[in-house]
């Protein structure tokens, strides 16, 4: 049954998405974390800093992680199966019969409406998880550098992610130091 | 035949292709180079894949699949392209299930988090560029512009499902003739 549930929430996602896995987001925030408290925010946000920077496609990703945090092994594939469904569904339908559905004049404009919707989604969804992840004034460095070197630079994704960790482990190491130092004085 | 090579080819795909769905375009030209389909055909493929529901990376593998062996070969392309995410997922997950505890890893995470966040944010400005924004710059979608305030005051005040703004902004799209 749980296994069920898993498979059809993550193929209603699969199936409510536009635009690729950034757009998943919105999505997975009120499905998984505010419906099902699958998972929380925190961990969404990880998952995708793991999903960014390792092979395969992102969605599947972050799919395959809450599966798995649910119901292990087979929660991972079932979830994973789940939001790749729609996907082969509707695709193969129009390839069959619908190859030149985008020539459709109203296709396009309800996708361009479409396309600010999303926008608007996920600027809301990075608002609340900014909220969790930028909680002081180093992660606030931390945030705008990563930001800059991915706006304007080619520096690799698994590069940023690494030295986001060790920034992450020496930051907290200086408080204790220097906690501990203040305990002494 | 043509199914097992679907799988390969597709599970090399998931293996290789790192950062989601676009990271795949290389290797389906590469696919291309097989005669499977024209490298120009790459093109609509993921027009299409952009433009319907579901990971961009899946869709187009789904596509691929289609054109060589009809749905089995659809099944066969995206079995093959989340076999490895699945795997390399799996042992992930377990790894920080079992440490997600120590402090060590709270640490990394709590410099992770800021940096996906970045990340995400990056590939939004993106997004937002298709979205509001044609070929140049200077051409600003104002209608678009006004659709956007209007949602995000409806968001926040009526915590609706995200698939009713999504299907509300299709219509208005559709009515208001959107055009960028």
């Amino acid at each position: 049954m749980e296994y069920l549930m898993l498979f059809l929430t993550f193929a209603k996602i699969g199936a409510i998405t536009f635009g690729g896995g950034l757009a998943m987001l919105p999505i997975l925030k009120r499905e998984v974390v505010e419906n099902k408290g699958w998972a929380t925010e925190e961990e969404l946000v990880d998952y995708y800093a793991i999903g960014q920077c390792t092979p395969g496609i992102i969605a599947v990703n972050t799919a395959t992680f809450i599966g798995a945090k649910q119901k292990g092994v087979l929660g991972g594939i079932v979830a994973t199966l789940g939001v790749v469904f729609p996907s082969v569904i509707i695709i193969t339908t129009i390839a069959a019969f619908l190859q030149n559905f985008l020539d459709y004049q109203f296709v396009q404009y309800a996708l361009n409406g479409i396309r600010i919707c999303v926008c608007v989604l996920i600027f809301d969804a990075v608002l609340t998880l900014l909220k969790k992840a930028v909680i002081d004034i180093p992660s606030g460095v931390i945030f705008l550098v990563a930001l800059v070197l991915s706006l304007f630079t080619s520096f690799p994704i698994i590069g940023i992610v690494v030295l986001a960790g060790i920034c992450g482990i020496s930051v907290k190491a200086a408080k204790k130091f220097k906690s501990k130092g203040g305990d002494k004085e | 035949m043509i199914l097992l090579e679907l799988f390969f080819e597709f599970f090399k795909v998931g293996l290789f292709a790192v950062g989601g769905g676009m990271a795949t375009l290389p290797f389906l030209y590469e696919l291309a180079e097989k005669g499977w389909y024209a490298p120009e055909f790459v093109s609509t493929m993921l027009a299409i894949s952009e433009s319907t529901p579901g990971p961009i990376g899946i869709n187009m593998s789904t596509y691929v699949g289609f054109l060589q062996w009809g749905i089995l070969g659809s099944i066969a392309a995206v079995i093959g392209e989340i076999t490895p995410s699945i795997i390399i997922i799996l042992i992930i997950s377990k790894f920080l299930q079992k440490f997600k505890d120590s402090a060590i890893f709270k640490d990394a995470f709590y410099g992770l988090r800021a940096a996906s966040c970045a990340m995400i944010v990056a590939a939004g400005v993106g997004i937002v560029k298709i979205a509001f924004f044609g070929e140049k710059l200077s051409d600003f979608f104002w209608q678009g512009g006004i659709l956007a305030v209007i949602l995000y005051v409806f968001l926040k005040k009526f915590k609706l499902h995200p698939v009713v703004y999504i299907g509300i902004s299709a219509v208005v799209g559709i009515i208001f003739k959107f055009s960028i």
